[in-house]
């Protein structure tokens, strides 16, 4: 396994806080994979984004124990700036990452690859690129603040992308937008998957999840309680209780287990749950 | 005569963008109604031509007796509480306590009322263990909760609550859905925009879709969610359970997971 991303034995807690927020975390993250990070509000979903970007400790402060290893060194060993090449970090509330320093939409989206040093012809072709891509080349006139939450997270996904970091770090990138929106952006992280890029997704819209990832996390109250396949960690109805939202397609082959209709597997997508159902309503013709 | 009425409106935004365009919205006193559409719809611009934030620049809105051009605002927000899309707009004070009595207090009640109100908002929203707290130190989704408690405190006739479901989990959607049941019971007129169909299904009698600054229709969940015209119109797909049974060709326009487990259990075990 290539491991790209480790956690051993990480505690850590905010400054001026006796709660840690992450409490004795430990997996790894294999290089080209998409994980999908589900769990309750407050459950430490964006304080793991944070470590793995390095932003805890360093800029958050507050007590680290533990590692948190990323291509084998400790990311407290790594120097300011140095993280930035490597992960891409798109923040929850896009607002956070809006630059404030541009006037337009496009320099916006420029402004990382400027600070990299990447010649002009470059940055203007990979941010025409990109800005077509998230849907907001239309807007790239506009000043940052002037746009709507959800064209806001859309710029805040294109500052990332147009970087081309090997590893994404989304958190929430989709709370704002419509459902044809939110399928795009799932869209183009599975675009950025085929280009063998790992990406750690936190999610609340489980469907799309259990849709586009390959394995899942389930975090509560700082700990991480489950860690697999997505089929097996999104299947187990016992997360409801959790505080966990499971997949519509699984909530319905389990009632329909309960209700006597023998299903070979509770399904956790669509295009799953037609072909498992189907078969148990062809097997009750016959 | 509804209660609440949109004629014939239009607004444009200063310097000419029009956000929506001559729409007609009917709402009964009472009535549970959820907004739905594409970004840039125009939901959020409608909903705050209701409490007078914005004023029809062609048309009128009309709140019972009261046409909102012949109001202030701070006399429609009254009878009219919108809860901001993004808390951040909203919150202004140190302390959720702060924030949510703030409402309440402009409106000349006793101390007494003043901290019914507000506790009941407290209680309802689940906030009442976050009283002292800085609302900047809660997770946006709370925040939520916050600006939902501080639009309750006011008991304002009708409330309009600008996608709540935004980042929530599956408590505070839980939880929502208990607060809209809880305030309809006590004969508030609820608006709701929202993104999640699932949540639209469960928990509203009306849906009226909007889509490019105009309404496309009006009807239960049902009718809306298995009329093809109107879901590509506005760019939205039905919920996952009525894909399903779609796509195992059961009839009856199915929305409800337990609809959809009789009708399978049906054709599986007869």
């Amino acid at each position: 396994m290539d491991t790209v991303i480790e956690f051993k034995n990480v505690t850590y807690s905010y400054p001026l806080t006796d709660v840690p927020a992450i409490k004795d975390m430990s997996f790894a993250i294999e290089r080209g994979k998409f994980y999908g990070v589900i769990g309750e509000n407050g459950a430490g979903k964006t304080t793991l984004c944070a470590l793995i970007r390095g932003f805890a400790p360093s800029f958050y402060q507050g007590t680290l124990q533990g590692q948190v290893l990323v291509e084998g060194k400790p990311t407290t060993d790594f120097g300011p700036g140095e993280l930035s090449l490597k992960i891409g970090y798109v923040f929850q509330n896009p607002f956070n990452q809006i630059s404030g320093v541009k006037d337009t939409l496009f320099e916006e989206v420029a402004f990382g690859l400027e600070n990299f040093g990447v010649p002009v012809d470059e940055i203007e072709r990979r941010v025409t690129e990109v800005m077509k891509l998230t849907d907001i080349w239309q807007l790239a006139e506009k000043n940052p603040f002037e746009l709507s939450g959800g064209q806001q997270q859309r710029v805040a996904l294109a500052s990332i992308i147009v970087l081309k970091p090997d590893i994404l770090v989304i958190d929430e990138p989709t709370s704002q937008l419509d459902p044809e929106g939110t399928e795009k952006v799932f869209k183009i992280i599975e675009m950025l998957k085929a280009e063998k890029k790992t990406i750690i997704l936190v999610e609340h819209k489980v469907d799309l999840i259990a849709e586009y990832a390959d394995e899942v996390m389930v975090l509560r109250n700082g700990k991480l309680i489950r860690f697999g396949d997505k089929q097996e960690v999104l299947s187990d109805m016992s997360l409801l209780d959790e505080g966990v939202q499971l997949p519509q397609m699984a909530i319905l082959g389990n009632k329909l287990r309960q209700a006597g209709v023998p299903l070979d597997t509770i399904p956790v997508t669509e295009a799953q749950a037609d072909e498992v159902i189907g078969r148990a309503m062809q097997k009750g013709r016959a | 005569m509804a209660y609440i009425q949109i004629k014939d409106a239009s607004y444009a935004y200063p310097g000419g963008f029009l956000a929506v365009d001559d729409i007609n919205i009917e709402i009964e006193k009472g009535e549970n109604v959820a907004i739905v559409g594409q970004n840039g719809a125009g939901k959020t611009t409608t909903v705050k031509m209701l409490n007078a934030l914005q004023r029809p620049t062609k048309g009128e809105v009309l709140i019972g007796e009261m046409n909102t051009k012949d109001h202030t605002t701070a006399q429609v927000s009254r009878v009219v509480g919108y809860v901001f899309q993004n808390p951040d707009d909203q919150i202004f004070h140190a302390t959720v306590i702060g924030e949510v009595e703030f409402g309440p207090k402009t409106l000349g009640l006793s101390d007494e009322q003043i901290k019914k109100q507000v506790d009941y908002a407290l209680k309802i929203t689940g906030m009442a263990k976050f009283r002292d707290e800085n609302p900047y130190n809660l997770p946006l989704s709370v925040r939520k909760f916050v600006t939902i408690a501080a639009i309750i405190a006011m008991d304002t006739e009708v409330m309009i609550f600008d996608e709540p479901t935004a980042g929530q989990d599956l408590e505070g959607n839980r939880r929502l859905g208990q607060i809209l049941k809880t305030l309809r019971e006590r004969g508030k007129t609820l608006i709701t925009i929202s993104h999640d169909m699932e949540f639209v299904c469960e928990n509203f009698d009306r849906v009226i879709v909007m889509a490019d600054k105009k309404v496309v229709a009006s009807g239960t969940p049902r009718d809306i969610f298995w009329n093809f015209d109107v879901l590509e119109k506005a760019r939205l797909k039905q919920p996952y359970v009525s894909r399903l049974c779609r796509a195992l060709g059961l009839d009856g326009e199915l929305l409800y997971m337990d609809e959809a487990v009789q009708a399978i259990r049906e054709k599986c075990l007869g």
